[in-house]
């Protein structure tokens, strides 16, 4: 069976950084064990696979990393709704921008370490397309990607007030929060990679 | 991680979802909230509710992984989706504790807590700078970390560490192969590159749950 970092990451069986993951098969097992409790095997009550496969290309994307953009990109036109896979993509490659970011309280002492940057919002057209359950899906996301210091009261309740259960609160976090992992261990990995080629 | 209860929190419904589950989101008024960084220990108050430990099922135990964790709020709450909780917590377990090779617990934890000061997790930041402490004997380098932030003066395997981390915890990822060079350079082998990689990494999936499903507290009498 494929591992997916191995995938997203170009890892060639038997090479060295093939290895180094060998010799931590726990961690190995379990990041794809994560993988496929997010995205294979899973209850679609509280967020269907649709849901997840188009947050998904969207986070994957708003990191810039083409090889993992890749593999969401085409899990959503799979699983999902076929016709929101360029919207998507455009409302991502739009919403693209470098973090991590957020103000800190203006009374504290790390309010000269605040950092203003962009707080995405969906716009009326294209949340007609998407839905309000994935519109507020992927400003939470791009919260979580880009500013997760922000993170609020307010921005869970907008969650709720879009459709989402407390369970599908938890499982769109963890969703979110999963895939900042993964890419960047597939980044890393890769970057281990480039010496074997040298 | 934490051992608390909910103080009275105020409980306000928001609406209800589509499923007919209403959302009740918790806030915590009267809370004490840090607002710098620390090698204290804090409590976690959950904006959301946490599955009721009398109601658990076995595959929410399975989630939790140990038993004791269905005393805290934060796993009480990330059990409602228990097999990626499983899954996440077996990772995190052999990211950190798997240290019979490759790169010593301390600089796992200064990995971890680098992570959090960037990201901006008051809380995973004192949790793991304290363990970096502990394992590091180095009270002071920590807390220059936490104090001065990731620019803060460090020797040349620390910083060499504390810079990976850095880089990989930006979106889009500013890793660079001249950052795992400085690691080989201060002596750490392949695994323990590798071992930096995974334990940044991780805390960049950590610092956002923390962050967005609750806030810090300080405990009672600080």
């Amino acid at each position: 069976m494929t591992d997916i970092i191995d995938q997203l990451a170009g890892l060639a069986p038997g090479g060295t950084v093939d290895a180094l993951r060998r010799h931590r098969p726990a961690t190995r097992d379990n990041a794809q064990a994560s993988y496929d409790a997010l995205f294979t095997h899973f209850d679609e009550a509280h967020a269907s696979l649709a849901e997840r496969a188009a947050i998904a290309q969207f986070v994957a994307i708003l990191h810039d990393d083409v090889p993992v953009g890749e593999h969401y990109v085409a899990l959503n036109r799979r699983a999902g709704d076929g016709a929101l896979v360029s919207t998507i993509a455009t409302l991502a490659a739009a919403a693209r921008t470098t973090g991590p970011y957020g103000e800190y309280p203006a009374d504290g002492p790390l309010a000269p370490e605040s950092v203003v940057g962009p707080r995405f919002a969906v716009d009326d057209e294209v949340r007609s397309v998407l839905g309000e359950r994935l519109a507020a899906a992927l400003e939470h996301a791009h919260l979580l990607v880009f500013r997760p210091r922000e993170s609020s009261v307010a921005a869970l309740a907008a969650l709720g007030d879009a459709g989402w259960s407390t369970d599908g609160i938890v499982t769109l976090s963890q969703l979110v929060s999963f895939l900042a992992f993964q890419l960047r261990v597939a980044a890393g990995l890769r970057l281990l990679t480039t010496k074997d080629a040298a | 991680m934490t051992e608390q209860t909910i103080d009275h929190p105020v409980a306000q419904p928001v609406t209800d979802a589509s499923d007919g589950t209403p959302v009740r989101i918790l806030t915590h008024p009267g809370a004490s909230v840090p607002l710098a960084f620390t090698q204290a220990e804090l409590d976690w108050l959950p904006w959301l509710e946490p599955a009721d430990e009398a109601t658990l099922s076995e595959r929410q135990f399975e989630g939790l992984v140990d038993r004791s964790r269905a005393k805290s709020d934060y796993f009480r709450l990330l059990v409602r989706d228990p097999d990626i909780l499983r899954a996440r917590t077996l990772t995190d377990k052999d990211i950190f504790y798997n240290a019979k090779d490759g790169l010593p617990r301390a600089e796992r934890e200064l990995a971890a807590a680098a992570t959090s000061r960037f990201n901006g997790c008051i809380f995973c930041a004192s949790v793991h700078a304290r363990f970096a402490t502990h394992h590091s004997k180095r009270h002071d380098d920590v807390q220059r970390l936490l104090d001065e932030g990731i620019d803060g003066e460090q020797d040349a395997a620390w910083r060499a560490v504390i810079d990976a981390a850095v880089a990989l915890a930006a979106t889009p990822s500013r890793l660079e192969s001249r950052h795992l060079d400085a690691l080989r350079a201060a002596g750490y082998d392949e695994q323990a590159v590798s071992d930096v990689i995974h334990s940044a990494a991780f805390f960049n999936w950590a610092n956002r749950l923390m962050l967005s499903l609750g806030e810090p507290e300080n405990p009672p009498g600080e």
